[in-house]
């Protein structure tokens, strides 16, 4: 089945199995490696992209939901050499180790703040409960939250 | 992990998806927000041939006023019936139950009507919908027609509707002076319910439905019986687990669940003014 999404703004046109998941459309069809797989059971929230706006886990979606909508992922936050404000808080909190969860934390985080742009520590917290990250224990991640909520 | 093959139809109307399901028949699911199914499929738990996309039916998402009750449309996604003035206004249990579902991106996708429709016990809404005394609206080729949530839910994971039948709206008596309390026991942030106890009290009459404490969403029948006979809160709460034949899992023996129910229902009294 034929699917049209506008990936990061550019629209894009594959031929897909329907049982593709929206996922493995993205890293391998659209080439666009940035957003990872972790559990691939909805649980952690690696592969956290946003459809039309809101993040959504795209391991439980198929790339036939998306066909017509807006896909934004990490790639797609930078505008050239100048990083989102969320990217550029997460370097400067040191808000990653490995890195592994980072692009799906970065999507969670600013939908989170689309949402409820005063967002408090409780309700980052709260909010960022669909993400795990197996290093930093969060307080970094937060803290780079706040730091954008803050500066908006 | 990847779901077996099948073939995808995309449903333009609450027409054409009845059609499609009557064409396909029992080969077919429907799929709404893909957050219960999408799972099971992944598992390979479920294996549809032909798989029927209702997620985009614009027509099936809204919440209306509809003078005694408030109405709401099976697509309706979990964050916009969290956030919508009515149902916090009319029906604050049921809002307090779906902000608890998952995490914010399972709530930008899950529905209503899937919540109900998939009939999972370990399900929060299907308990607000009981303690509240909802009703569901049911479409299909006999025409329309409306059941209490009590008949619906009929066994695990499954319901009163027809493999040709489709879930249309969620119906809710407004109750805009009741209080409420939903509370939900759980070893993480975003995980399902161990038990959960959804209650609500209005003009002395109190609804509790139980999360995760049978093989279905139920009601808490003994409970309500004893308030509306003068019990107090912790006298009435003893009897949440009567009748229950809850699982046992790696989470919870039967007993722990029974002691749950108990704790949370007794709590979720006394936080609604009992
Ligand atoms: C990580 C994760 C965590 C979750 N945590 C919770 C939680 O804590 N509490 C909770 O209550 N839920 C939780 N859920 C489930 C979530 O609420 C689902 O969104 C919901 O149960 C199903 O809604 P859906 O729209 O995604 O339905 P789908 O997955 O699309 O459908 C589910 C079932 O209902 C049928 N169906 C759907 N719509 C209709 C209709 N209109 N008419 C007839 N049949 C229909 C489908 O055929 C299918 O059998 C979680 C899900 C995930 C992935
Ligand atoms: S890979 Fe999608 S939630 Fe973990
Ligand atoms: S930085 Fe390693 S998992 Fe989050």
């Amino acid at each position: 089945m034929q699917v049209t999404i506008i990936i990061n703004g550019e629209t894009v046109s594959h031929d897909v199995e329907p049982r593709t998941l929206l996922v493995h459309y993205i890293r391998e069809q659209a080439a666009l490696t940035g957003t990872n797989i972790g559990c691939d059971s909805s649980s952690c929230g690696a592969c956290t992209i946003h459809v039309n706006g809101e993040a959504a886990k795209s391991c439980t979606m198929l790339a036939v939901q998306a066909d017509g909508q807006e896909v934004t992922t990490i790639e797609g936050l930078a505008d050239g050499e100048t990083l989102h404000p969320m990217q550029q808080a997460f370097h400067e909190c040191h808000a990653l180790q490995c890195g592994y969860c980072t692009p799906g934390m970065v999507m969670a985080a600013i939908s989170l703040l689309d949402e409820n742009p005063q967002a408090d520590e409780e309700e980052i917290r709260e909010g960022l409960e669909g993400n795990l990250c197996r290093c930093t224990g969060y307080h970094n991640i937060v803290k780079a939250v706040l730091q954008v909520g803050s500066d908006q | 992990m990847i779901p077996v093959a099948f073939d995808y139809e995309r449903a333009t109307s609450t027409e054409q998806a009845l059609s499609l399901l009557a064409e396909h028949g029992d080969e077919a699911k429907l799929m709404a927000g893909g957050h219960s199914l999408l799972p099971l499929m992944k598992y390979r738990l479920a294996a549809p041939a032909v798989l029927i996309d209702i997620g985009r039916l614009e027509e099936l998402s809204y919440v209306r006023d509809e003078g005694e009750e408030l109405a709401i449309g099976a697509l309706t996604r979990h964050c916009e019936v969290e956030q919508n003035d009515l149902v916090r206004s009319q029906v604050g249990l049921l809002a307090a139950a779906t902000s608890q579902v998952g995490d914010p991106q399972v709530r930008h996708r899950g529905t209503i009507g899937g919540a109900m429709a998939h009939g999972d016990p370990a399900s929060d809404l299907p308990a607000a919908l009981i303690a509240l005394r909802g009703s569901l609206v049911i479409d299909g080729p006999s025409g329309r027609r409306q059941v209490e949530a009590d008949s619906f839910f009929t066994g695990f994971l499954e319901t009163d509707l027809g493999e040709d039948e489709m879930l249309i709206e969620v119906r809710l008596p407004k109750l805009p002076d009741s209080t409420w309390s939903f509370q939900k026991f759980n070893r993480r942030a975003q995980d399902w319910a161990i038990v959960g106890s959804a209650v609500v009290v209005d003009q002395g009459i109190c609804g509790v439905g139980l999360v995760n404490m049978d093989s279905r969403p139920i009601r808490a029948t003994a409970v309500e019986e004893a308030i509306k006979n003068g019990s107090s809160a912790a006298e009435a709460s003893e009897l949440a687990a009567e009748g229950c034949e809850p699982p046992a899992d790696i989470n919870a023996g039967m007993d722990y669940r029974r002691h749950l129910a108990r704790v949370l229902t007794r709590r979720g009294l006394e936080e609604s003014g009992r």
